[in-house]
């Protein structure tokens, strides 16, 4: 599988994304600049990693969203390739329309910097198929605008199509308000778009690949990903 | 032509930051507060003398970037 980390100046967790790939999908990701207009040729998945791109000014992930490199991320995703946006990717990927929604302050008013439990909607995503639905993940957070929220029309869309991947619950996949850490509409943590071949989300997984991490429960995400692109390849 | 963009939050949407500072009012003693919703101001420095102009291009600046329309309000004034 052949992937790209994008680089936003203020992206932090680009080096993770890149090491997370490596071990699990076993080939190396290619950086690409954010002022790039082309993404490596044979490209079949691209990281929108987190981080601060732009130091957050003006609204979290807005900059970005409007940088040269994503016109061939969009284009990249209209022909059907994966695109993966974590924490600031997931507010860059609504930013730029590529999701719908928005990702608003946290509703408690706090950075949310922590595990939180993740259950798995829909496993019939080439981000979530390496899990079992209803599966409870443990993932870590670090954030202070993830409180996904979208109008009424949209989320009644996104709950139809099965567009909803993550939700944030308690540890037998609960969904409780003292479980949603940043008020979410529906404890909504992740979604993907109506192709089904990008997806936003908070958490990390790219923090959870490694026994030394606590934890190795963000490998299916990647692992599900590199199994998706062999099978159509 | 010295111009300004204001941009707010829908009157729907949940305002966390506003609602801080109103409790930090609150807890100042500052009174008569009812409520605080708090926003952005661009001020923004426009070539030319044609008005209509101006406010088109702020328009588009506030739509395409400025504002996120699908939770924020924006208005245009030009001095």
């Amino acid at each position: 599988m052949k992937s790209a980390v994008v680089l936003f100046p203020g992206s932090n967790r680009e080096r993770d994304a890149v090491r997370a790939l490596r071990l699990v999908c076993g080939s190396e990701p290619k950086v690409v600049w954010h002022g790039d207009s082309e993404l490596p040729s044979g490209t079949d998945l691209v990281v929108l990693p987190g981080g601060f791109s732009y130091g957050d000014y003006l609204r979290c992930g807005a900059i970005a969203a409007r940088s040269p490199v994503m016109d061939a991320v969009r284009k990249h995703a209209d022909a059907g390739g994966l695109v993966l946006g974590i924490c600031n990717g997931f507010q860059i990927l609504c930013e730029s329309g590529l999701l719908p929604g928005v990702l608003m302050r946290n509703a408690q008013m706090r950075f949310q910097c922590r595990v939180v439990g993740l259950r798995v909607e829909n496993s019939d995503t080439p981000f979530t198929r390496g899990y079992n639905a209803g599966q409870v993940i443990h993932i870590p957070v670090a954030h202070g605008e993830g409180n996904y929220e979208a109008d009424a029309e949209t989320l009644t869309r996104l709950e139809g199509d099965g567009r909803i991947a993550y939700r944030y619950c308690g540890p037998n996949g609960e969904l409780e308000p003292k479980y949603n850490i940043n008020g979410a509409i529906a404890s909504i943590a992740g979604i993907v778009s109506e192709k089904h071949n990008v997806l936003g989300l908070m958490p990390h997984p790219e923090n959870h690949v490694e026994e030394q991490m606590g934890s190795t429960d963000g490998r299916g995400l990647f692992a599900g990903m590199l199994e998706h692109v062999s099978r159509a390849a | 032509m010295k111009a300004r963009v204001t941009v707010t939050l829908k009157p729907s949407i949940l305002d966390p930051q506003g609602k801080a500072i109103e409790g930090a009012l609150k807890s100042l003693g500052v009174g008569g507060i009812a409520s605080v919703r708090q926003g952005k101001i661009f001020e923004i420095e426009v070539e030319g003398g044609d008005k209509a102009k101006a406010e088109a291009a702020l328009k588009q600046a506030a739509d395409k970037l400025l504002a996120n329309t699908v939770i924020e309000n924006y208005r245009v004034e030009i001095e």
